[in-house]
């Protein structure tokens, strides 16, 4: 478990990076946290000619909030979204994930942005982006672009970032005021990797959802926004509305087999917790009760 | 909240100043908290290289070629050398003992040459200037396999259309034995009622904070071999590598520093080690071998792995008539050496049921070879699959005729007042005390509230659950585990102690330290026997060169075999000074005694005089002392149980923990160990030991498993897939105790280690059952992991 040979460089600037990136291509790595990318390394998972170390590049570091959309850099901690004020204020459903994610010690290190670079079906992160139908703002040597959060996550540890790409910060809509969010996931011990998880961000008028992301994750080979969700909103939620929904998850989910969980299971947690989850918003605990039944 | 019960330290020992019974700080915790620990991996040689390990991509494979000249021409590449090339320096070996009749395996290499039988064996050794350089040119190692048909399978090894893993061997049975006490048909045709039920024991291992490491330096200018090596049993290491190279055994050397963590792990001897020597005696520098993470998954030893058939035959009035159990375990390619790998299944005949009245029991326990990695010894062999087979029938008996857990232990248990007394394996029993610990662990819990308090929330749609289990425990075991069976592995201790020119004290001791207090346990046993005070007392171990010979620290004997000698040292030694003291004064050694580092009236407390000035005249002026007296301040003792065989103990745990019926999801609330180790040394020792073999056992329940799949491939061989017990998980833990000190030994002392691990998982399955009662669920397989439960519910 020795990482093998690799040239390290550290980027004095964005526009060093990119230069590295464009020069070095598939054969570089970008060096963020190195949770993810420093055990695949020792486990010879990966084996990048040149590590790009963009750790020191305090201008993609930190969370601002201008014009209703929260900007967060792609080198923020994870610790730092759970302790940040205007994360706690304007994006709550961020900071419920990030005290899943793995340990303290890791949190410390990890980054958002490496999180959603690297793009791990069973992360957390990337189901709350497109929950909250976020925007990744990707840099290049040519200049930046948008990509929507629905459109970046493109399967296993696949994104729609080119090679000579960078991610360098996120724009989260700020939710409007009223909404609700739910996160929960489904792990066999504190800080595993989920055996399925939701994200979810809901607008509730009166007794009724006006609005409902279902954003699932660990359940497919991306996250997964539930399309089941068009049975909830705008009616009267009464435990067989849930149950068409539920019926519908189900024919639109076709979840992987793994140790921790089969497709049954998995497919028995998405019903569960689709809902817990409206029970949750909606502040009625009787309909989680009917679904344990 | 963690509570303690701990008792009084007894009376015999309660000598002025004694440390028996007190929680003294470790003497070893500065220097370990300090960051000064001295590991294997720790310590560079002059001249030192890494060796890397080819291993085994397929679970049973011929090696068809080998090709390793692109790796010789790697950077920093000092020798890569295969597994017949080293089979001219270490001699091959076969893991059976003689009292486990018919016990049969195949000769083992320390690396294959023709043939590999398990995923991770090793095959090609690469030697570099780093372990990082062996890595690469490892890597550039072509071997090529034919593949052959991998038997991984326990249920059908036996099948004549399997074929023998081992063709001289003519079948995969390694070993069986059968058992019939009393009138078990009788029993069974007469009883009220017959539960009869399967329980499925998963396959997990130890995951040792430290891996295995080994540093070995063959110093030709010597000829001699020195071992570095974190073990627990250096004497056992000094025989088995000087018989396998070709040496004397004063031409081996072992030295054990600070090892971190064992369960038994560290007691066997690998192929990978052995390698390891014969690879510094050939290239005649210092190897260092130090096993990653993958590596420790895929060939440190696994454990359980069991399959057991079992029934219970019950009268309606509680009265337990008959056990019968049919045990097949999987032990991998080989019967690990030199301790092999039918001992645990020799203990589960042993002691299911040993906790019973009844005199009726028959088992059957049959041994098989798979193309897996090996199962050996690991903390509590045995015990764990005995006490959740029996407590799992105690339990289902009980419900059968509607009879609460409780009633029916107290109807069956050994009487506390019927010792000595035996098993109907012929296990014998100086004194335990069921019932005592029965008694204390139902106030610890408060067991009628929990049962209220079950009732109340089952109302509103809560399942929680209670589970028992008692068990007994093998410790301090003499010769019969090993040494009848031909091991040369020493079942007696020996320590000595030293009393230094300042007055002050060294003791070498055959035991070994991996992390458990063998060396706090020591020095304040000899500070007691002794007189003096433990800063004093500087304890040696882990060199064969210096200590005493002796077994080590495994199956529980460390503090009661180990601690004995050390106590009859201490005597020893205070006697000899005594006798110098009574010369120098003019009195009488009977009217003297040693208190607080002084030699003291022992009637009026007064000090005569200081350790100090006594050693001063002995080192510095004989020329003072009487004429004829010869001062010895120097007095070794051995000992070894001789009346019993193995001391037992006893004990009983709880759980209490609650089951998500909707995601299968089980939560430990609480849980309580009693149990009886006999005199306690070091109370916060002993609960910790407790804690720790609890939380080993409550891995095995809920989480812990080594998932091979139908090839043989072992495919969670990492920290992220093998899942490990964690703290977030883990239940606050009470520890009570009930002390009956063994009359073997004047300290009393039994064993502790196993106690732990033995019942935690019988308790969580057991309560895991009661919480699902309602249900009319009832599982026996572990881990209970969600897909278990919820499968068993019928929700997938």
């Amino acid at each position: 478990m020795k990482a093998p040979a690799f040239s390290y460089v550290r980027a004095e600037s964005v526009e060093h990076a990119l230069e590295l990136l464009s020069r070095h291509g598939n054969a570089a790595k970008i060096l963020s946290g190195g949770q993810s990318l420093l055990p695949a390394l020792n486990l010879r998972l990966a084996a990048p000619a040149v590590l790009i170390d963009i750790g020191r590049l305090d201008e993609l570091r930190g969370i601002k909030l201008r014009d209703d959309v929260v900007t967060i850099g792609a080198l923020t901690r994870h610790a730092d979204l759970l302790t940040s004020e205007e994360i706690s204020a304007s994006l709550p459903l961020l900071r419920k994930a990030a005290a899943h994610v793995a340990h303290p010690a890791i949190r410390n290190r990890g980054t958002i942005g490496g999180n959603l670079a690297h793009a791990d079906p069973a992360s957390e992160f990337p189901a709350c982006m497109l929950a909250l139908d976020a925007r990744m703002v990707i840099r290049g040597e040519g200049g930046e672009r948008r990509v929507n959060a629905r459109d970046f996550f493109r399967g296993i540890y696949e994104t729609a970032l080119e090679p000579h790409e960078l991610l360098a910060a996120i724009e989260v809509p700020r939710p409007q005021p009223g909404s609700r969010t739910y996160f929960h996931e489904f792990v066999r011990r504190s800080g595993d990797y989920a055996m399925t998880g939701l994200a979810a961000l809901a607008h509730v008028d009166g007794a009724q959802l006006g609005d409902l992301r279902l954003s699932y994750f660990a359940i497919s080979d991306r996250p997964h926004l539930a399309r089941a969700t068009s049975h909830l909103v705008g009616v009267e939620i009464t435990a067989e509305r849930i149950a068409e929904a539920q019926a519908e998850l189900d024919a639109e989910l076709d979840p992987p087999d793994d140790q921790q969980a089969s497709a049954a299971m998995r497919r028995h947690f998405a019903r569960l917790l689709l809902f817990r989850c409206v029970a949750d918003v909606l502040g009625r605990p009787e309909l989680a009760m009917e679904a344990v039944r | 909240m963690i509570s303690s019960n701990q008792p009084k330290c007894l009376t015999a020992l309660d000598r002025p100043n004694s440390y028996i019974g007190q929680s003294v700080p470790r003497p070893n915790l500065a220097r370990l908290l300090q960051g000064r620990g001295q590991y294997v991996s720790d310590l560079v040689l002059p001249r030192m290289i890494h060796v890397a390990f080819v291993r085994s991509l397929h679970a049973h494979a011929r090696i068809s070629a080998i090709n390793t000249e692109a790796a010789r021409a790697m950077p920093g590449v000092v020798a890569v050398v295969t597994g017949r090339e080293l089979a001219d320096v270490v001699t091959p070996w076969v893991g059976v003992l003689s009292h486990l009749k018919g016990l049969k395996s195949a000769p083992q290499h320390a690396m294959a040459i023709d043939r590999v039988c398990w995923q991770g064996e090793a095959v090609v050794a690469v030697l570099a200037s780093s372990r990082a350089l062996a890595e690469d040119a490892a890597e550039a190692v072509e071997v090529s396999y034919e593949e052959l048909p991998a038997v991984t399978d326990m249920r059908s090894a036996l099948d004549p259309a399997t074929p023998a893993i081992h063709p001289d061997l003519g079948d995969n049975l390694a070993f069986e034995r059968n058992h019939d006490a009393g009138a078990v048909d009788a029993a069974f045709a007469e009883a009220d009622e017959v539960v009869e039920v399967e329980f499925v024991f998963g396959r997990h291992t130890g995951v040792t904070l430290e891996p295995r490491s080994v540093v070995a330096d063959w110093n030709a200018g010597e000829r001699r071999l020195i071992i570095y090596q974190g073990t627990q049993a250096p004497h056992m290491v000094q025989n088995i590598a000087a018989k396998h190279l070709g040496l004397a055994e004063q031409q081996v050397r072992v030295v054990c520093k600070d090892v971190g963590g064992s369960f038994g792990i560290k007691v066997h001897i690998y192929a990978d080690e052995m390698a390891t020597y014969g690879l510094a005696k050939l290239l005649r520098r210092p190897v260092k071998f130090v096993a990653d993470r993958v590596e420790s998954f895929n060939t440190d030893i696994h454990a359980r792995d069991h399959i057991c058939k079992g029934r219970i035959a019950v009268n309606r009035n509680g009265s337990i008539k008959a056990f019968e159990i049919d045990d097949l375990t999987g032990i991998g390619s080989y019967s690990m050496y030199p301790r092999t790998s039918a001992i645990e299944a020799n203990q589960v005949v042993n002691l299911v049921g040993g906790q019973y009245t009844t005199p009726n029991y028959r088992a059957r326990a049959r041994v098989v070879f798979q193309n897996k990695n090996v199962t050996c010894q690991y903390r509590a062999v045995g015990h764990p699959i005995a006490c959740s087979v029996t407590e799992g029938l105690v339990d289902l008996a009980a419900r059968r005729i509607g009879m609460d857990p409780v009633q029916i232990r107290r109807l069956n248990l050994i009487g506390d007042d019927a010792y000595p007394c035996a098993s109907p394996t012929g296990l014998r029993f100086e004194a335990l005390s069921h019932h005592a610990s029965l008694q204390k662990l139902l106030q610890m819990m408060d067991y009628d509230a929990l049962r209220a308090e079950q009732a109340r929330l089952r109302g509103q749609g809560i399942h929680r659950g209670i589970g028992l289990a008692s068990f007994i425990e093998v410790t301090n075991p003499g010769a019969a585990f090993y040494g009848v069976g031909g091991a040369r592995i020493s079942s007696q201790d020996g320590v000595t102690v030293r009393l230094d020119a300042a007055g002050s004290v060294t003791c070498y001791t055959s035991i070994t330290e991996q992390g458990q207090g063998s060396e706090a346990i020591t020095a304040q046993i000899v500070a007691s026997g002794l007189g003096v005070s433990i800063d004093r007392v500087r304890v040696v171990l882990g060199d064969t060169d210096a200590t005493p010979y002796g077994g080590g620290t495994w199956a529980s004997r460390a503090a009661g075999i180990g601690g004995e000698a050390a106590l009859q040292s201490a005597k020893m030694l205070r006697g000899n000074i005594l006798q110098v003291a009574a010369a120098i004064l003019q009195a009488r050694p009977e009217d003297l005694d040693i208190s607080d580092n002084a030699v003291v009236d022992p009637s009026s407390g007064e000090r005569k005089i200081e350790l100090s000035e006594l050693a001063r005249i002995v080192f510095f002026r004989p020329d003072t002392l009487p004429p004829g007296l010869q001062p010895e301040m120097v007095a070794t003792r051995h000992f070894v149980p001789r009346e019993y065989g193995f001391a037992f103990t006893n004990g009983i745990q709880a759980s209490w923990l609650e089951v998500d019926t909707a995601t299968g999801f089980v939560s430990l609330l609480n849980h309580w160990v009693v149990e009886d180790c006999g005199t306690v040394i070091n109370p916060q020792l002993v609960d910790e030991q407790i804690r720790g073999g609890v939380v080993q056992g409550l891995g095995a329940a809920l989480f812990e498993h080594c998932i091979y799949d139908e090839r043989g491939q072992l495919t969670n061989a990492n920290m992220a897939d093998y899942l490990v017990p964690m703290a977030a998980e883990m239940p606050d833990i009470a520890v009570g105790h009930v002390v009956t000190p063994t009359k073997e030994s004047e300290l009393g002392a039994k064993g502790a280690g196993e106690a732990g691990t033995a019942g935690a998982a019988a308790a969580v399955a057991n309560a895991v059952n009661d919480a699902l009662s309602p249900f009319g669920v009832s599982i026996t397989e572990i881990p209970l992991t969600p897909r278990v439960i919820l499968s068993a519910l019928g929700r997938i």
